[in-house]
């Protein structure tokens, strides 16, 4: 056996692999929105408007409805909650309607 | 293949102060299907002559002829062409690539000509086997001894199946046993068919019967032979 | 044919050389997927949660109306829901009830809410999996809070929240209206906020500018803004996630630099070697870039295919960390793997490019000598 076969198998298998995690991001997107159909009907049910990735305090939990003027506890911005505080960014001017 | 010199010049770093003349017009006419030594002491330029002749590097002036090609003047595509071809080459220090294996060694030189692997293998399987080497086809070229280490040299030269041999000082790393041995591969090999070059200041090598032909060199000029 | 066989025989002494410092280069070859990994999962999982949160939060309300006051997020009064008036293109409206509370038993916020439609009794609860998980309860079991009252309340737990829907619902506790109202101290006929359904989505901007004329002490949340909202903040967030790799990717680059560029006197007496036997400038320089190419495709497939199962078979269980921060629930929740063929193709692009030209560029100029340069 040469050398160069096992390598070549080897890089077969992978390309093999890596055309087929592309192909199956695009094979099925009408089975991906299916899986999701659970989620979105909770979602619609109860009016829900953020993941919850961020559970450690309130403004992280709900990003979309966080207050926007009080001075520190509730601005995204605020590093008291690392690491999320220091992850995200705060809304941008405009992002949050109007009326303020 | 008759070859011929005609006042054959080789200048190192040329129009620098360092400027030192190796060849200084040599004229020679090597003639096939013989053994021909090049004697000399070292810095004499029997090397950079056998460079020359083996397509290694290009004459500063003056004219080779291999049969019936000029060499000089060819572009390095064509001289490497013809060098794979026409010349094998065994080497001083045997320049064997370690880490490789004697058998990856030997088919190396062929790897650019891309010939069939199985065959590729046969043919040097069958060198192995002629110069008794077989039961080290496997094993990594560092394990191997001094007179093991010239052989798959000399395999390796004959990969390509050349019609001319070329032997820089190749008995230089060998006792005088192995470099009788060496002598004795180089009649078979010549009556194989083909024209070798050795150069050597070794008396083993250009006292033996073997050799046909001592050309002299001394100081990049032809002096006896 | 020829041309194949060719560089088969490159690449067959290519990695018998490579093979030789075995330690070195699998290590090279370890560290470097290591990289594309890190760099990877960041983009695969970013993409994929920007796309699920994109198709889940079409969902959402349209438009979300909060009361402020003093500038802050403050309970709407029932009768805003008539203040509103007759809206061309609002189809739904109603009032919503919600709010956190923080369990000091385990340290977690949840978030609580008023699910009408499941017609809970005041007694029951339906809980999230990761409260069931980090309280170590089931259907069955209860749980209970301290009212605001000081009043402690039981509460049945009758089900838990689909597990597949864990991204949206790890920490909610659905509750019937009394009870949240009893235990929250939410008198009647207030709301947390009002929720309005909007048919079409052109209308949009000109409702929510009459709501802000009506109810000048309301603020309407787009569902538009939360997407683009989003959005933004998993761009950032990959931003800021690249800009700490970078120091790891910079050492990397020096590392591999050195190791790619630096032709070692072995090396050189080598690449002699070949050309006296018979191979030409273009075939070492070939040979070399097989050299890089074998290690920087490995690198790239093995890293992006490590990536990929990270992020969507493992839920990208090495973000939990940062994701999770302080929190002490944490969605256990698996992405539906989708990809960027662009960010790929730029992956691919800056992780096997530069390796390989740094591979050739020092090799030129020794392969480019004499071939004599052994014999003297």
């Amino acid at each position: 056996m040469r050398k160069s076969d096992p390598l070549l198998s080897l890089f077969a298998l992978l390309a093999g692999l890596f055309l087929w995690t592309l192909a199956g991001s695009t094979r099925s997107p009408q089975v991906a929105a299916e899986r999701l159909d659970p989620v979105r009907r909770l979602v619609s049910e109860l009016g829900l408007s953020d993941p919850a990735l961020f559970t450690e305090a309130r403004y992280t939990r709900h990003l979309s409805q966080a207050d926007l003027h009080s001075a520190f506890q509730d601005h995204p911005m605020a590093l008291e909650h690392f690491p999320s505080g220091s992850l995200l960014a705060p809304p941008r001017p405009g992002a949050h309607g109007r009326g303020e | 293949m008759r070859i011929v010199l005609e006042d054959v010049h080789k200048v190192f770093n040329q129009g620098r102060p360092n400027a030192h003349e190796a060849i200084r017009g040599v004229s020679l006419s090597i003639e096939p299907n013989r053994v021909t030594c090049l004697k000399g002491a070292s810095g004499s330029g029997k090397s950079t002559l056998l460079s020359m002749i083996g397509c290694l590097s290009r004459p500063t002036a003056g004219r080779i002829h291999l049969g019936e090609r000029l060499l000089s003047g060819l572009p390095e595509r064509f001289l490497t062409d013809i060098r794979r071809h026409t010349f094998g080459f065994i080497f001083q220090q045997f320049n064997l690539i370690s880490g490789l294996s004697v058998l990856e060694n030997i088919m190396l030189p062929a790897y650019p000509l891309a010939p069939d692997h199985r065959q590729l293998t046969a043919t040097a399987s069958a060198l192995l086997d002629r110069f008794g080497l077989a039961h080290k086809a496997r094993n990594p070229v560092q394990w191997l001894s001094g007179g093991e280490a010239q052989r798959v040299a000399i395999c390796r030269a004959l990969i390509n199946d050349p019609r001319i041999l070329i032997a820089d000082e190749p008995t230089a790393n060998l006792d005088t046993r192995l470099s009788r041995d060496f002598m004795e591969q180089i009649r078979r090999l010549r009556e194989s068919g083909r024209t070798v070059l050795i150069t050597s200041h070794d008396p083993v090598v250009f006292d033996s019967p073997v050799v046909e032909r001592v050309i002299e060199l001394c100081d990049g000029r032809v002096v006896g032979g | 044919m020829g041309w194949l066989r060719r560089q088969r025989y490159l690449l067959d002494f290519i990695l018998a050389s490579l093979l030789r410092r075995k330690g070195k280069n699998l290590g090279l070859l370890l560290v470097y997927s290591l990289i594309v990994f890190m760099l990877a999962s960041v983009m695969l999982f970013t993409h994929a949660l920007k796309r699920e949160m994109g198709l889940v939060l079409q969902a959402s309300p349209e438009i979300i109306l909060q009361r402020i006051e003093a500038g802050r997020h403050a309970l709407i009064p029932e009768d805003y829901l008539q203040k509103i008036g007759r809206l061309r293109g609002v189809t739904a409206r109603k009032g919503r009830l919600w709010g956190y509370f923080y369990d000091p038993a385990v340290r977690a916020n949840y978030t609580l809410m008023v699910a009408p439609e499941r017609r809970l009794a005041d007694s029951e609860v339906i809980i999230g999996s990761a409260i069931a998980r980090t309280r170590g309860i089931g259907p069955g079991d209860y749980l209970t809070f301290r009212a605001h009252d000081g009043e402690a309340y039981s509460f049945r737990v009758r089900e838990l929240l689909a597990s597949d829907t864990e991204l949206f619902s790890a920490d909610l506790v659905l509750m019937s209206e009394r009870a949240f109202r009893i235990s929250q101290g939410v008198t009647e006929g207030w709301y947390t906020d009002i929720v309005l359904s909007v048919s079409n989505p052109l209308e949009l901007e000109k409702i929510a500018e009459k709501l802000t004329l009506r109810l000048p002490d309301t603020r309407p949340i787009l569902r538009e803004e939360i997407l683009r909202t989003y959005d933004a903040i998993f761009s950032w967030r990959q931003g800021i996630l690249f800009v700490l790799l970078l120091g790891a990717i910079l050492a990397f680059v020096i590392f591999a630099w050195d190791k790619a560029s630096g032709l070692s006197a072995e090396e050189r007496r080598e690449i002699g070697i070949l050309k006296a036997v018979g191979w030409e400038t273009g075939d070492v320089l070939r040979m070399k870039f097989w050299e890089g190419a074998i290690l920087s495709l490995m690198a790239f497939l093995l890293g992006y295919l490590l990536a990929y199962l990270h992020v969507f078979h493992a839920s990208a269980s090495l973000f939990e960390p940062v994701l999770k921060g302080w929190a002490v629930l944490y969605p256990a929740f698996r992405l539906t793997p989708v990809i960027d063929g662009l960010q790929v193709a730029t992956l691919f692009f800056f992780s096997v490019f530069p390796y390989v030209v740094a591979t050739i560029i020092p090799i030129w100029q020794v392969s480019v000598t004499d071939p004599d340069a052994v014999m003297r």
